[in-house]
């Protein structure tokens, strides 16, 4: 088995073989192996990626906005995720995004778990049929088998920040709350005349 | 109350001042000790011939907790024998495993753990190594311990090791645990503590197997190793430039550990009133290390010359300031360090600021717990703050380095690479050597002086995010600015490759943190060192004193 630490180092030293800068590298090794610690296929997708790439002028978006396109290009999955999450505040901000045309979206991934963290919200993630939601680089809930899971390019990517809402109803919530006060202790006239606060008369 | 603070980190973190810095009582093989002393040693397994060549194991417990020393002895010719990192075979090979092995294990382990870096170890192991006999020091030794003598003092002296390590590994490199695994165990927390165990038993392992061999060529008449001289026996190491990116990629770990020497320093400086009885020791402690410095030996100009400067520094200092001192004055200690400051060279300043700690316990021991660092935690980008908070950031921060001009050929000379043949790092000169496009990203230095020269061009209103998007060459370097602006004493504030880089300066940083002695350096790229001389033996670490460190025979 391969150790987290020969993960991240191999895939940032690869990523800057492949062409990209030292601080794409350094992103992308971390990334990789965050992937495999959830065991998606981080280091397939991106042996393949990078194969498919050296050399080769690759793109990010040069503005982070609602609608994104750089037609007949596609957008890099690393230059995209760095320009993602340096915009957390305005990604935040446009709460929807969609990118069109990206290649090898599951690189993208940590990017948006990352974002996730840094801005303390759940984010759902679209990449065409395959959904997720990421939850504060903690864990990613999706109906997608991600093991082996290698999508060359997404037609789209949709961002969705979520607002901080209960995930349960409130009658549900009602109930817990009535057992947990089970826990709680009736207090006496005697007790409740020594309590902080008992025997003032002014209100300064 | 004189005003007292964190030294300058632009004065402190130069590769002149980082390469005089001495071991201390932060040190990691001395802070090990103090950690090791109720834990439970046993010798598991000493299967070794008559030539004390096979295999042994030695456990040691604490609470639940177990860690065996896995250790495998092997024949090798004199021709085969090399200290160089691109050394194939060694005369011992050794792993720290998790547990107690089982004899899968072992052998698992003695198909593996003696090819090093081509072997391939698993999550169960914790820390590798291998080293190789000083064949001068370990041939005597058997000699006069099978011939019923303890061998000579002058020559133990001298060379200081029966073994000399020539690398150790840990962190996840050749399938060893990553240290994700094992950061929350409280008994190993502060940094190195499976590096610095896997020595500590080694050299056991040492003197176990020349007592073995010795018996086994005269089973009537050879003796044991004295204790004496034993304790003055540790562990050689050979270390190359691997250490020197070390400091450069782990910012925030480099931080923690000036940053401990120096809020150590602070607070005994800040001391009102100095009770005798930490005076005496400070004194005591500076007179017998002062004694080991002529057991330095070393045939380096450059180190022979900073002994000759540390040796003058310390007579300076006795002569006009130690012999003079006035006891009862206030604030004793920082007067000193003023004085020192003002009156030595960078070498004399360390050793004698290593020295003031040694009174104080209460002061160091918080700091130790400190050591560490989650690194990820400060890896992101803050991409919402302005052009202009990164220039301010820049010019607080490296003012020193800006005034570098990297246009001349003069700072540019070196370049830092991965070599093909061993993955080490190299240092070599852009203009004789080929391969500086595949330079590593340790020139930082150069790359900062770069991005505030894109950044003065640049809106300063404008988000670091926007800024990115079309400098993303520079976001290495981006990174660390984010990062010294929390954390001041990240960066080295030099320049790592221009022509008069010394790159043991660096390597010199590291070792004096992991608690090494007796530089010795064979080149400007690589030195040996001694660690654990005069380091209590297993028996005695129950009542050992941490200043051990300064016993000679």
């Amino acid at each position: 088995m391969r150790t987290s630490s020969e993960i991240e180092t191999i895939s940032k030293r690869a990523t800057k073989a492949a062409g990209f800068p030292w601080g794409i590298a350094e992103e992308v090794g971390k990334n990789i192996k965050s992937l495999e610690l959830l065991s998606i296929s981080g280091i397939e997708n991106l042996s393949l990626y990078l194969e498919q790439v050296k050399g080769k002028e690759t793109f990010g978006p040069k503005e982070i906005s609602k609608e994104n396109n750089i037609k007949p290009n596609s957008f890099c999955p690393f230059y995209t995720g760095s320009a993602l999450l340096d915009s957390a505040s305005k990604v935040e901000e446009i709460k929807n995004i969609t990118l069109y045309s990206i290649n090898f979206p599951i690189l993208l991934i940590p990017f948006i778990n990352r974002l996730s963290d840094r801005i303390g919200k759940k984010i759902k993630l679209q990449i065409d049929d395959h959904s997720f939601m990421l939850n504060l680089n903690k864990f990613i809930a999706t109906d997608t088998n991600l093991m082996g899971l290698i999508i060359e390019n997404a037609k789209t990517v949709k961002i969705e920040i979520q607002e901080n809402e209960d995930s349960f109803k409130s009658k549900i919530w009602d109930q817990l709350y009535e057992l947990s006060t089970e826990t709680f202790v009736e207090e006496t006239d005697r007790l409740k005349e020594n309590a902080a606060g008992a025997g003032l008369a002014d209100n300064d | 109350m004189p005003d007292i603070n964190h030294r300058n980190p632009k004065e402190i973190m130069t590769l002149s001042r980082l390469g005089s810095f001495y071991q201390s009582k932060l040190s990691f093989l001395r802070s090990f000790i103090r950690e090791f002393k109720d834990w439970e040693f046993n010798k598991d397994l000493f299967e070794l011939d008559e030539s004390g060549y096979g295999t042994a194991v030695y456990s040691v417990k604490k609470d639940s907790r177990a860690y065996s020393l896995v250790c495998f002895a092997n024949e090798l010719n004199s021709t085969e024998r090399s200290d160089r990192v691109i050394a194939t075979k060694w005369d011992a090979a050794f792993v720290l495993h998790d547990g107690i092995p089982t004899k899968e294990d072992i052998k698992r382990l003695k198909e593996n753990v003696p090819k090093q870096e081509v072997g391939r170890v698993s999550y169960k192991e914790l820390t590798l190594s291998r080293a190789n006999k000083s064949v001068r020091i370990f041939e005597h030794t058997v000699d006069a311990l099978a011939s019923g003598q303890q061998p000579d003092e002058n020559i133990v002296k001298d060379v200081g090791y029966l073994y000399r390590t020539t690398a150790v590994y840990g962190s996840g490199k050749f399938g060893l645990a990553d240290r994700y695994r094992i950061k929350e165990r409280s008994e190993i927390c502060g940094p190195f503590r499976l590096e610095m165990m896997l020595v500590y038993l080694v050299r056991q392992f040492t003197f176990d197997q020349v007592n073995h061999i010795a018996k086994s060529r005269n089973p009537t008449s050879a003796v044991k190793l004295s204790d004496d001289i034993a304790r003055n026996l540790g562990i050689g190491n050979s270390t190359g430039l691997g250490m020197a990116p070390f400091i450069v990629n782990h910012p925030t770990l480099l931080h923690n550990w000036i940053y401990s020497r120096e809020e150590a320093l602070k607070q005994i400086r800040s001391i009102e009133k100095v009770e005798i009885n930490d005076f005496n020791k400070f004194k005591e402690c500076f007179e017998k290390s002062k004694l080991n410095i002529n057991t330095w030996k070393t045939d380096s100009k450059y180190q022979i010359n900073k002994i000759k400067i540390l040796i003058k520094d310390l007579e300076h200092f006795e002569k006009k300031y130690l012999f003079n001192f006035e006891f009862n004055e206030k604030f004793l200690w920082n007067k000193l360090y003023l004085w020192i400051e003002n009156e030595l060279s960078e070498e004399g300043i360390e050793y004698i600021v290593s020295m003031l700690m040694e009174p104080y316990d209460n002061i160091v021991n918080p700091l130790v717990e400190k050591m560490s660092s989650e690194e990820d935690l400060h890896f992101d980008i803050p991409g919402e703050r302005l052009v202009s908070d990164l220039i301010d950031i820049i010019q607080i921060n490296y003012s020193s380095i800006l005034d570098i001009d990297f246009n001349s050929s003069e700072e540019i000379t070196n370049f830092w690479f991965i070599s093909k043949n061993k993955e080490e790092p190299r240092v070599a000169n852009r203009y004789e050597e080929e391969g500086s496009e595949l330079e590593q990203p340790l020139a930082i230095a150069r790359d900062v002086s770069e991005l505030f020269k894109r950044l003065k061009d640049f809106s300063s209103s404008k988000t670091i995010a926007e800024f990115l998007m079309s400098n993303n060459d520079l976001r290495h370097a981006v990174r660390r600015c984010f990062i010294i602006e929390k954390f001041p004493y990240s960066e080295i504030q030099d320049n790592t490759i221009g022509s008069k880089l010394v790159p043991i300066d660096m390597l010199r940083l590291k070792l004096s943190f992991f608690g090494a002695q007796k530089f010795d350096p064979r080149s400007d790229k690589w030195l040996r060192i001694n660690m654990y001389q005069g380091a209590p033996l297993i028996n005695e670490l129950k009542n050992t004193d941490d200043t051990w460190i300064y016993n000679r025979l």
